[in-house]
């Protein structure tokens, strides 16, 4: 079995909205092990985009401990956690968030960019990672052009494009037609198979289905964290 | 630990990354950060270009200004440089009607005023640090070149005139103290009036008569000054009217001291011995006191104010003064006019910002730290002011030179003025854009995320 590379410890996560103390996280511990594709489910406000959130360094817990490779992370100052972000995690959207005065292949280059690549060198690797997402004929596109299944690949390369530790996908297929999700799903099953962990929120079961492992939220809490039968 | 390099979609990155610091000011980094600004800036050309304009004629309008009131004030003092800051003039000055009636009654037709010989000596003898005293006589009489009329004032002076009025000879010579003993009938004439007598040859050599008596000329002057003629000189100004110089000797005898007019069927006579004196002071720094010192003696031999102390040293000293209110002001002007167009871009900024700050969620997600999002924002709104900055100069070029070929004035672009106009509008851009750009970095990026 490969090592663990995310650890949630007794991960808890209050918010103040005016008067009312909001506990979106009640203490959920999960270990990740490399190669591992996890899918989060539950029902809105159960909690798990907060989980996103904080597994993306977009946030910081309010207590506990959270271990990503083998830096305990859950401390890290705004700019650690930029470079946190850039080096060792891979965002997939519901709504491909792609910027729209960039063309795709600038698209894709945008993490390389903040990590101070070089533009020749990043220009061609993000070429290459479009390619392998089969967008080799929309580099110059800008993603208004496109439909939302190429929209989707785009945001998949970008994400692919620093090699992360982790993919982070928030409800994928959440924006598609069934025929473009399936598609991306398989992308999703190629990377995985690769050796890409994968941590995808859904709250589509069939969706969930393609991963090997499902946690489920309630409250804040892990309800049930189950291996699928693949 | 990680995916294996086999792999057909992963992307294997062995290499390391090339540099983790990021110097935002490199040059490579800059340049793409400028495109990346374009290309935004792009995405809405008609606010950018609106947003342009305030910053270009709040710099046009520095420029343009400068320049002319430099052309103006440059105008001013070439005048009052042409009469010499060492200078202390004193002029005759006939005096106000009432009292020439009286006079005329009691005494004769003749009307007495003026500095007098008298004066000249006792200003020599009691003021120390006074070099040369020019004397002049100037009479208004019609100088003929056979058929061609100049209405004139003939100028009877000393050798030493030019050196001390700053007013050269261009061509032949000034008259000599041979001249001066012999009460030679020479004279020099002004550029305008040789100009106006002699349009097609050369004067030198030739004659030209005034009244009963032909002068031959020796010397042709300089035009006075380099400051370009205006149609509306003041009345007061003699810098454009027609001039012949003589021997002071010359003068006295040919005119005596009494000067008689005819002027349709009435007659007047005026006796003044010297209608212009010049006094040369030998030290820079005395000229005020000398000047002093000389109304003092004045005073105290004239009983009415017929004379006039003009010291250019102090008119000098007025018009710097006037032109140092003028910059204040119109350093006042164009600070509000840049204020403006910096409001501008710092409204805009705020506009961009907030319609952005899903893309600014997008990019603190993809690894963007502050300061990234700070260089961005920054160098999109430098540029506008920046674009802003070049175009303004261009135009405030312009404009004087336009101001120059249409309306005749002169104008001088001094060439701190566009670059100082320059730099001014970009520091605008750091300041007005440094608040948006704060406010972009210090977004929550699960917030701008969010937003929409």
């Amino acid at each position: 079995m490969a090592a663990s590379i995310v650890q949630l410890h007794e991960i808890r996560k209050t918010y103040q909205m005016g008067l009312v103390t909001v506990e979106a996280l009640r203490g959920v511990s999960i270990d990740i092990r490399a190669k591992e594709y996890v899918s989060i489910m539950g029902p809105s406000g159960c909690g798990k985009s907060t989980l996103l959130n904080l597994l993306g360094c977009l946030d910081r817990p309010s207590s506990g401990r959270y271990v990503l490779g083998s830096d305990d992370i859950s401390q890290l100052d705004d700019n650690a956690l930029s470079s946190v972000r850039g080096t060792r995690l891979g965002f997939i959207f519901q709504s491909y968030n792609l910027i729209q005065q960039l063309t795709v292949v600038e698209n894709i280059e945008v993490p390389l960019y903040y990590q101070g690549w070089p533009e020749a060198e990043s220009r061609g690797l993000a070429k290459d990672v479009a390619m392998r997402v089969g967008l080799a004929d929309r580099l110059d596109h800008k993603p208004y052009e496109l439909s939302g299944g190429q929209q989707q690949r785009v945001a998949i390369a970008r994400a692919l494009v620093n090699d992360p530790l982790i993919i982070l996908a928030d409800e994928p297929t959440g924006n598609l037609d069934s025929a473009s999700g399936v598609e991306i799903l398989r992308i999703f099953d190629d990377l995985n198979r690769q050796g890409k962990t994968i941590i995808m929120v859904t709250h589509d079961p069939g969706v969930a289905d393609h991963s090997s492992r499902t946690i489920r939220l309630r409250d804040g809490l892990i309800e049930s964290d189950l291996k699928n039968g693949k | 630990m990680n995916a294996s390099p086999s792999a057909s979609l992963v992307v294997a990155t062995e290499r390391p990354v090339p540099f983790r610091f990021l110097n935002s000011l490199a040059p490579a980094r800059l340049r793409r950060s400028l495109r990346l600004a374009i290309k935004s800036l792009w995405l809405h050309r008609l606010r950018s270009l609106l947003t342009v304009l305030g910053i270009v004629f709040g710099v046009c309008s520095v420029i343009a200004m400068l320049a002319i009131g430099e052309g103006a004030s440059y105008e001013a003092q070439e005048q009052i440089k042409n009469l010499g800051s060492q200078n202390v003039i004193l002029h005759s000055v006939k005096p106000p009607e009432e009292q020439k009636v009286s006079e005329k009654g009691s005494e004769s037709y003749v009307l007495q005023y003026g500095l007098s010989y008298t004066d000249l000596k006792s200003i020599r003898s009691t003021i120390s640090g006074v070099s040369i005293l020019v004397p002049s006589r100037i009479m208004h009489e019609y100088v003929w070149n056979i058929s061609r009329r100049v209405d004139c004032d003939i100028v009877g002076t000393v050798p030493w005139y030019p050196e001390m009025r700053n007013h050269h000879i261009a061509r032949g010579r000034f008259f000599t103290d041979v001249d001066m003993e012999a009460s030679a009938s020479v004279c020099v004439l002004g550029a305008d009036t040789a100009q106006a007598l002699f349009p097609l040859d050369s004067p030198l050599g030739r004659d030209v008569r005034v009244g009963g008596d032909y002068y031959r000329v020796i010397g042709v002057m300089e035009p006075r000054g380099k400051a370009m003629k205006t149609e509306e000189s003041q009345s007061g100004a003699k810098a454009a009217a027609q001039e012949m110089f003589i021997p002071l000797e010359t003068a006295k005898t040919r005119y005596g001291e009494v000067l008689m007019k005819f002027r349709s069927g009435s007659f007047s006579a005026e006796r003044v011995q010297l209608h212009e004196v010049t006094i040369k002071v030998a030290n820079r720094e005395q000229v005020l006191q000398v000047a002093e010192a000389v109304k003092a003696v004045l005073k105290h031999h004239h009983k009415k104010k017929d004379y006039e102390v003009v010291v250019p040293l102090e008119l000098l000293k007025r018009a710097e003064r006037t032109k140092q209110i003028f910059n204040i002001v119109l350093g006042s002007i164009a600070a509000i006019s840049l204020l403006v167009g910096g409001i501008g871009i710092m409204n805009i900024m705020l506009a961009t910002v907030t319609e952005r700050t899903r893309e600014i969620g997008i990019r603190r997600a993809l690894g963007a730290k502050r300061r990234d999002i700070i260089t961005q924002f920054l160098v999109e709104a430098v540029m506008l002011s920046g674009v802003g900055g070049l175009f303004g100069v261009a135009l405030g070029i312009t404009i004087p030179l336009l101001v120059t070929w249409f309306a005749a004035m002169k104008t001088i672009i001094t060439l701190w003025s566009p670059i100082m106009a320059f730099s001014i509008s970009g520091l605008v851009g750091v300041a007005f854009g440094l608040y948006p750009a704060l406010r972009a970095a210090n977004m929550d990026p699960v917030e701008a995320l969010r937003h929409e």
